[in-house]
């Protein structure tokens, strides 16, 4: 018990002294709900890891950093440091946040585009709350998940996307969240709500970069609802620093004809869990998972997702590939879920796994739970190295063992960035790549 | 067939075939030697000295019951089941008939010999037939055993395990528990403290055993947990195949089965364990069946060890088996390979686990699961590959077939390595009976039942190759009872 106590101790004093500057000009109905979600958190305490689905990742790491709230943004940042985290190579609509704080001076506003409401949480709060109410509702929450409740209860700020029926955006959304270096490793929890109407298009980009020597606490949340034949695509670049901890959460529903694409690069961070899951609520709507994680020195990431058919004609397809080197551990979990009544559903699911190091450990666990008989579902995994033949074939062609191996693993990650649609997107992501292979 | 109106005939053809009954439902009426309900350190102490066991046993059934006394049920499997309660549990039962134990099958009681004839296994044509010995087990103690003689010549031990605990204490002493220990897991802990009896086999170095040994288990009076206790022990070089079949009487009540088998594979030896279990799995409705909550371990303790595990699993209500391999020693090989079918109300929760510690060892996983009425069926299978475990291999293939709308099916693989010399392979499907293979079949003649038997069995094919041929026979026929129009 005073191990828990001890866990939640930095947590419960950050509530305590953070609370009066969140309450202030806050509706009533706000500050009970961060109070009851702090007080589920406190209850539940850090997940053990005889919790099934924290099997492969003890939060004692985390427990023992003591993150205390993130600071106001400082005044002063190297913008040479963040400029790979943009997408340059098209025009795009950008927000930028600083260990989890809205940093309006860095945003790069496209024009403004009637039927599209991109703001800040944090400002859409101050000036309207009640507007956002309906996204706090009970059922958009894991209410077991103690990562969302503490998100919850420090609720502050994010952004808030909108977009009409009908919309079709040309441009894409960004948002960039920075960690920087600060005096004491510090938590933020930045919200995401998009919600896009019927028929509406959307491309959304969100990027976690983190600068040298930030060790702070990402622990993201993100709401994403689709309306009948609304289509979005969702690509997450996670490049945070060798000493950042990064938990992520993202809860879609879909409804009828809805297409939700998203690609997760897992490329940096010292302990990561991401959770991505979907509801596809009503027939022939579709979702695709792509997903990338490259581990090396010391690093854990643990990836979870989840697919709930829960109507008919559903279709699902993932995709996850795991590059595993160094003295590193990975961890995938995916989950395909057919309810009772989702006949004709179709879903499909692999996950490939390079491991390349002796002190490397990859655990992986696709899973299937089907409860209606006019399916068709299969799910594959594979664990292994590189091809020796190919291997082979490279250096008897002169390459040095170094490019070959190099050229085999680039092939092997562009399977998965083959499958980002939009051009500027799959660019921006090769980009990522690079970087970070070529740093290894 | 009425052309007009294909769908409702089917329909109707559905519900007459679905109810097809257990066809091995019946009690033999025999006198029996039964312990009263409860569970504590007397009644431990009273079967084993009904048994004549030596001391160590006594005290290794203690240390297992004071063991058990600290754990919990487990509630990980994908089940549901009502409470059962441990002390309304009877120990022990013994046919009184063994008061003057048969010495041939002349002497065993008529009833005996009577109800395995109604289950299509007399005793003594089986083993003229088919060249197989057989130990069987008739609620907890072994009544007849054949071919013990031409066993004896080759020096292979096969024999009860009561009869083992007397007669080759020391070898019981230094393999019971090797693979799986009096602690490791709530129903083999209970199983290690109240066990009555099971099969012994102990095949010295470099015999090749002659023989396919078998033993038929039966549960029969009611109210009668059974706990049995198989220990098979493969010396360098020596190859036995063993297999196990079941049925049981219909009874209303659920019955607790805990049984706990270990194999142990020495350098270049070979153990083939083949199961065939068809207990009773609860009426139409869900009503009774047995609770089969085995735990079965293999180890392949030299290099260039091999134990596969063949597993047809058409009974009980709820099935809970893990059938494992430890590929201990180098170019050891594990393999497993099932069909489990959950019909009616049925839940099967079972799989494999396959943990490579030797280098250059292979492990293959083959798994069918098959659902129908109101099923559930899992497949859990955890592959390990540690550290030092160079060059591991494992392939697995895990098929789901579904035949209704209120059954289930679910996979849930576990893979685990921590050597990058290994190379692990998981594939899965899930899908129901093609309405184009059935439309095939239809339209060149063959009855919608027919189909789908050779459908089955064609899904099914890879597991049954695997059995030995007279029980590859059986499991076809029971596989065909068991789901008899379950198809719509």
């Amino acid at each position: 018990m005073n191990a828990v106590s001890a866990a939640i101790r930095p947590y419960a004093e950050g509530f305590k002294s953070l609370e009066p500057v969140l309450t202030r000009s806050a509706p009533a109905w706000l500050t009970a709900l961060r109070r009851e979600a702090f007080a589920r958190f406190a209850n539940h305490g850090f997940p053990g890891e005889r919790e099934e689905d924290w099997k492969y990742t003890s939060t004692r790491p985390l427990e023992k950093r003591g993150f205390v709230p993130s600071l106001i943004a400082p005044g002063t940042i190297d913008v040479d440091a963040i400029e790979p985290a943009f997408l340059r190579e098209i025009p795009a609509h950008t927000l930028v946040f600083i260990n989890g704080q809205h940093a309006p001076a860095l945003d790069t506003a496209g024009s403004d585009i009637a039927g599209l409401r991109i703001a800040s949480l944090g400002k859409a709060l101050q000036q309207a709350a009640d507007k956002l109410q309906a996204y706090f509702a009970p059922a958009s929450a894991w209410s077991d998940d103690p990562f969302t409740a503490l998100n919850t209860a420090f609720l502050r700020d994010g952004a808030v996307i909108e977009i009409d029926d009908g919309m079709r955006l040309e441009q894409p959304l960004q948002l960039i969240f920075l960690s920087t270096k600060q005096a004491q490793p510090g938590a933020c929890h930045p919200r995401i709500l998009v919600r896009l109407g019927r028929h509406a298009h959307a491309t959304l980009l969100e990027t976690y970069h983190g600068l040298e020597a930030a060790a702070n606490l990402t622990n993201g949340y993100a709401q994403i609802h689709l309306g009948e034949n609304a289509q979005l695509e969702h690509l997450r670049v996670q490049r945070e620093s060798a000493q950042d901890f990064h938990v992520n959460r993202v809860r879609v529903t879909q409804q009828h004809g809805s297409r939700y694409v998203s690609h997760t690069l897992n490329l940096g961070g010292l302990w990561v869990r991401t959770d991505l899951n979907t509801r596809l609520e009503a027939p022939e709507a579709e979702a695709v998972f792509n997903g990338l994680y490259w581990t090396d020195q010391g690093r854990h990431v643990d990836n979870h997702t989840r697919i709930d058919h829960l109507a008919p004609r559903t279709r699902s397809d993932e995709l996850y590939r795991g590059i595993i080197g160094g003295h590193s551990h990975a961890v995938f979990n995916g989950k395909v879920v057919v309810a009772k009544h989702a006949m004709k559903t179709d879903a499909a699911q692999i996950n490939n796994n390079l491991l390349l190091s002796r002190q490397a450990e990859i655990d992986t666990k696709p899973e299937l739970e089907i409860y209606a008989d006019d399916v068709q579902c299969s799910h594959g995994a594979s664990i292994g190295q590189l091809d020796e033949q190919a291997l082979f074939y490279l250096r008897s062609r002169g390459l040095d063992p170094e490019t070959a191996r190099g050229l085999l693993i680039d092939a092997f990650a562009h399977a998965v960035l083959d499958r980002i649609a939009t051009p500027a997107l799959q660019t921006f992501a090769r980009r990522q790549l690079a970087a970070v292979m070529g740093a290894s | 067939m009425n052309e007009a109106a294909p769908a409702v005939t089917q329909a109707s053809d559905v519900e007459n075939l679905v109810r097809g009954e257990y066809r091995h439902g019946f009690v033999t009426d025999i006198e029996a030697d039964t312990v009263a309900p409860g569970l504590n350190e007397d009644v431990i102490r009273l079967i084993s000295a009904k048994k004549y066991e030596p001391q160590f046993m006594l005290e290794w059934r203690l240390k297992a019951f004071r063991h058990w006394l600290t754990l919990q049920e487990p509630h990980w499997a994908h089940v549901r089941h009502a409470p059962i309660d441990y002390q309304s549990i009877s120990y022990y039962s013994a046919p009184k008939s063994k008061q003057n134990a048969p010495r041939s099958l002349d002497e065993v009681d008529p009833k005996l010999l009577e109800t395995y004839e109604k289950l299509g296994v007399p005793l003594h044509e089986r083993a003229k037939l088919a060249g197989v010995a057989v130990d069987a087990v008739f609620d907890s103690v072994s009544v007849a055993t054949t071919f013990r003689k031409k066993l004896a010549e080759a020096g292979i031990i096969f024999c009860a395990f009561s009869e083992a605990v007397k007669s080759y204490p020391e070898l019981v002493e230094k393999y019971l528990g090797s693979v799986v220990p009096y602690s490791d897991n709530f129903f083999a802990t209970l199983n290690s403290a109240v066990f009555t009896d099971g099969s012994f086999v102990f095949v010295p170095k470099g015999v090749r055993c002659p023989l396919e040994l078998s033993t038929y288990f039966r549960i029969n009076a009611a109210n009668t947990g059974q706990f049995e206790r198989t220990l098979i022990i493969a010396e360098e070089d020596a190859h036995v195949s063993y297999l196990e079949g079941c049925t049981a009487p219909m009874r209303d009540e659920n019955q607790l089965h805990a049984a706990v088998v270990e194999l142990i594979a020495l350098e270049g030896a070979q153990i083939k364990y083949s199961t065939v279990q068809n207990w009773y799995p609860g009426d139409a409705n869900g009503v009774g069946g047995i609770y089969n909550f085995v735990t079965k371990r293999g180890e392949c303790r030299g290099a260039d060890s091999r134990i596969s595990w063949t597993q047809v699993e058409t009974g009980s209500a709820i099935t809970w088996k893990y059938p494992s391999v430890l590929l201990r020693g180098d170019n050891s090989i594990g393999e497993f390979y099932s069909v489990a079918v959950a019909n009616h109300y049925q839940q099967a929760d079972t799989g494999t686990k396959m943990i490579h510690i030797g280098r250059n060892t292979r492990s293959t996983i083959v798994s069918k699961g098959i659902s129908a009425g109101h099923g559930q069926n899992s497949y859990r299978g955890l592959v390990k590959v540690l550290a030092k475990a160079e060059n591991a291999r494992n392939y697995t293939q895990c098929d789901s077939l579904l035949m209704s709308d209120r059954c289930g099916a679910h996979t849930f693989p576990y893979m685990e390595v921590k050597n990058p010399t290994a190379k692990v392979e998981h594939e899965a499907t899930t899908s129901k009976i093609s309405d184009d293979q059935l439309f095939y079949c239809r339209s060149r003649g063959v009855a919608t039942e027919d189909a789908v038997n050779m459908i089955v069995s064609g899904f099914c094919k890879d597991v049954f190759k695997e059995l030995p041929m007279e029980f590859a026979v059986e499991a076809q026929r029971l596989l065909a009872v068991t789901l008899e129009g379950a198809v719509g």
